[in-house]
């Protein structure tokens, strides 16, 4: 990772004390050399009937205590899939190797009930789907309290009490009455704060939120987002921000890795992707959305096809049949590296600098 | 058909800028039942919503999940009909017609959804699914039209044809529900949610052909979209839509430029991204407190439980639309004066409010 200079704590606070419309730039958190979370060469295949779809081909990254990195790319890039490696949530046909050390301990292939011990604990997950994920027959309250005690040895009144702590430290309003509702009775973004309070109920050092924020209005992911960065500023809690939505990303992560095909294509800090951007397809996506600075009825740049299947992936680029820099060179797969500073490519015709700036 | 570099072909003898729908004080009421616990009520999902949508015009529709925009859009093909209020399409009022009437008129108004595969019958091929509107209204030498919308939308005839939509892109499937939109040459098409379940790269290339179906046939579009920036790309006027009203309307560019409404400016304050100027973080600022429950909507104005501006007399009295600039109405008692910070300025008298 870069050494960047980064600002102290303290300004941080301030900034997440005044959130304003105008409000200045979050500093990255320190970068102690320390990392909480190191992925190295992960891959996940999953074999079928004669099929075998390589989901993920060799995800790399590190993660600090406090830090925040964004996880981006289209639907079916490998987003998913290599964070429920991470958590050993995979179904028994997925293939994993590599390797992932949380805090010095393997987490590539840990035995189920291994696995069960970190899920909660260390790491934790908050998924799109609030309503899925929460038992529609239960008070939410009985369920958080429920997750205190499968990580902790609190007898059932002090899980009622730390249950209530949670949904007011998630801002729920009103935690005493809430706790007795079930989750038919919350709106969307009810339902989010209390996955985040089951989430928190085990303390856990790593957070993973999979498009947490993706069914909910802006409005609410606003207030969602901000209190995951409260609660990261409190506890320290490292923070994996899976999405699609580059804008998302740019706002709220330290550094982020775009992912194609199950690949690595670019991996920067925040600042410096969206700065100079170098893979074209990140490119791509960043050209490609809509955005308020844009003209009515402009068209968009677009590109064409569609992303290749993973269970016949051709040799080389992955996005070499869409990408207009490509050439000849490109049947060849350009590795990954770091050609500037904590910025990593892997692309033989980077992008160079874009003249003019453009917001995302 | 001719490709038409600016503006709108005239189509039908209508013109670019004349009425083509005039929606007025559409209300709409659904009564819950009591179930696990809940008491019944009614959701109040339209409340006197009035809107025109001029030929060749889009308008784009924005606002929260459940703020109505679907309802609006179903109250206008009266599937089902508003519990009041009028809808008059070509200078007909849709709420008067009979059923059989009502089908003739609806030719000339269609739907396009957010789910591509759910809109599509599964069994079917490419071309008998775009064949079926043909059908229905008894056009004749079909075979050949199928092929010249197949192409419109940019699937060749040759090659999609003879798929079933399980044997496509989700991008594909919502090629093959346009192509079935446009198939009787409509007046207005209407798009609830059309791109939103695409992925960013397929969302553009869908954009860019309702944006060349536009410009090759003088459509009208009705754009819903929870997203503020996809709208805007797409939009001549934009309305914003707040728990069954209408919070503000206006041309896209100086609605997004210099929101009045303070839902409005919540809105876009609401976005991540990076600012275009500075290449910095744009850091979102929340509302405080939740949306209102639309079973019992808050007195006077309905966005005043999070309004930064609120005072007391937006508990008292509910605000209408009214014109705050050319062509650009707002809904509110303190609005946004643009150029001021949004939500720092100290609500003036609203009535001294004249253009900018
Ligand atoms: N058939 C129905 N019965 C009862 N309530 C309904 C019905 N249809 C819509 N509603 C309610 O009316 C309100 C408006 O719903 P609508 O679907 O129009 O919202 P929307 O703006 O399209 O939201 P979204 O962005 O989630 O699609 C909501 O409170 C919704 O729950
Ligand atoms: N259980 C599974 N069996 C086979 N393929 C799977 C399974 N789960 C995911 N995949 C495939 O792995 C790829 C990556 O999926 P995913 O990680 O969910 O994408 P993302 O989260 O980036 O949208 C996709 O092609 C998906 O279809
Ligand atoms: S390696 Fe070649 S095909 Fe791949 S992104 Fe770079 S230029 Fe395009
Ligand atoms: S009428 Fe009052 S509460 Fe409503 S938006 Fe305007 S200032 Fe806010
Ligand atoms: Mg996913
Ligand atoms: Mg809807």
């Amino acid at each position: 990772m870069s050494e960047l200079a980064s600002e102290p704590v303290a300004q941080r606070e301030d900034v997440l004390g005044t959130a304003t419309a105008d409000a200045p730039v979050r500093g990255p958190a320190p970068d102690p050399a320390e990392p909480l979370l190191v992925v190295d060469d992960l891959r996940v295949r999953f074999v079928g009937r004669g099929r075998t779809v390589h989901a993920v081909n060799g995800l790399s990254y590190s993660l600090a205590p406090g830090r925040t990195l964004a996880i981006i790319g289209e639907s079916g890039s490998g987003k998913s899939v290599a964070a429920r490696a991470l958590m050993g949530l995979l179904p028994s046909t997925a293939r994993v190797s590599g390797s992932a050390r949380f805090d010095g301990t393997e987490l590539v292939g840990l035995s189920e009930r291994e696995a069960r011990r970190h899920r909660g604990a260390d790491i934790a997950m908050v998924f799109q789907d609030p309503a899925r994920s929460l038992n529609p027959t239960m008070r939410i309250g009985v369920q958080i309290a429920e997750a205190v005690r499968a990580h902790s040895d609190l007898d059932k009144a002090a899980a009622h009490r730390r249950a209530v702590e949670l949904l007011a430290m998630v801002h729920l309003p009103a935690p005493q009455r809430r706790f007795h509702e079930y989750p038919h009775q919350l709106s969307g973004g009810m339902r989010q704060r209390v996955m985040i309070a089951i989430a928190l109920a085990g303390e856990p050092r790593l957070l993973v939120a999979d498009e947490a924020t993706t069914a909910l209005d802006v409005t609410t992911q606003a207030q969602i987002m901000e209190l995951l960065l409260e609660l990261q500023q409190r506890l320290g809690t490292a923070i994996v921000l899976i999405s699609h939505d580059l804008g998302l990303a740019a706002s709220y992560a330290d550094d982020v890795v775009v992912m194609y095909a199950g690949q690595v294509v670019e991996r920067a800090r925040t600042a410096d992707l969206f700065a100079h951007v170098r893979m074209p397809y990140t490119g791509a996506l960043l050209g490609a959305i809509p955005r308020l600075e844009r003209e009515p009825h402009s068209l968009l740049p677009v590109v064409p096809g569609q992303p290749p299947d993973l269970s016949a992936l051709p040799g080389g680029c992955p996005f070499r049949p869409r990408c207009s820099s490509a050439t000849d060179e490109c049947a060849e797969g350009p590795p990954l590296r770091e050609h500037e500073p904590g910025h990593w490519w892997a692309c033989w015709h980077p992008l160079p600098d874009a003249p003019v700036k453009e917001g995302v | 058909m001719t490709t038409l570099e600016k503006g709108t072909a005239p189509v039908d003898g209508r013109r670019p800028g004349e009425e083509l729908l005039s929606a007025r004080d559409l209300v709409q009421e659904f009564p819950v039942r009591a179930a696990g616990g809940v008491r019944g009520g009614t959701v109040h999902a339209l409340s006197g919503v009035s809107f025109d949508i001029r030929a060749g015009e889009t308008l784009g529709v924005v606002g929260e999940t459940g703020s109505g925009k679907s309802t609006l859009a179903r109250s206008v093909i009266q599937a089902p009909p508003p519990r009041s209020g009028s809808v008059v399409f070509e200078g007909t009022d849709l709420t008067r017609l009979r059923r059989r009437a009502l089908v003739r008129a609806r030719r000339e108004m269609q739907m396009v959804y957010q789910d591509p595969y759910g809109s599509l019958n599964p069994r079917w091929r490419v071309s008998e699914l775009v064949e079926e509107p043909l059908r229905g209204y008894g056009v004749r030498d079909r075979g050949p039209r199928v092929a010249e919308l197949l192409d419109m939308v940019g699937l060749d005839p040759s090659v999609y044809g003879r798929r079933r939509p399980h044997e496509m892109s989700g991008g594909q499937c919502q090629r093959v529900a346009i192509a079935r939109a446009i198939a009787l040459n409509p007046a207005l098409v209407i798009c609830d949610e059309a791109v939103s379940s695409l992925d960013v790269l397929i969302q553009s290339q869908v954009l860019n052909l309702f944006e060349r179906l536009r410009r090759e046939l003088g459509l009208s579009y009705l754009f819903i979209s929870h997203d503020l920036a996809l709208v805007k790309q797409v939009s001549d006027r934009v309305a914003v839509m707040h728990l069954g009203q209408l919070a503000e309307v206006g041309p896209a560019e100086a609605l997004y430029r210099g929101p009045r409404h303070p839902y409005t400016a919540a809105l876009l304050d609401s976005i991540p991204g990076l600012d275009a100027r500075t290449g910095r973080p744009r850091r979102p600022a929340p509302l405080a407190g939740e949306p209102p429950s639309p079973l019992d909507p808050p007195s006077g104005c309905r966005f005043r439980t999070r309004c930064p501006r609120a005072r007391e007399r937006c508990a008292v009295e509910e605000p209408v639309l009214v014109e705050r600039a050319p062509d650009h109405r707002v809904a509110c008692h303190f609005p946004i004066e643009p150029g001021t910070p949004t939500g720092a300025d100290a609500p003036a008298d609203a009535a001294e409010r004249t253009t900018p």
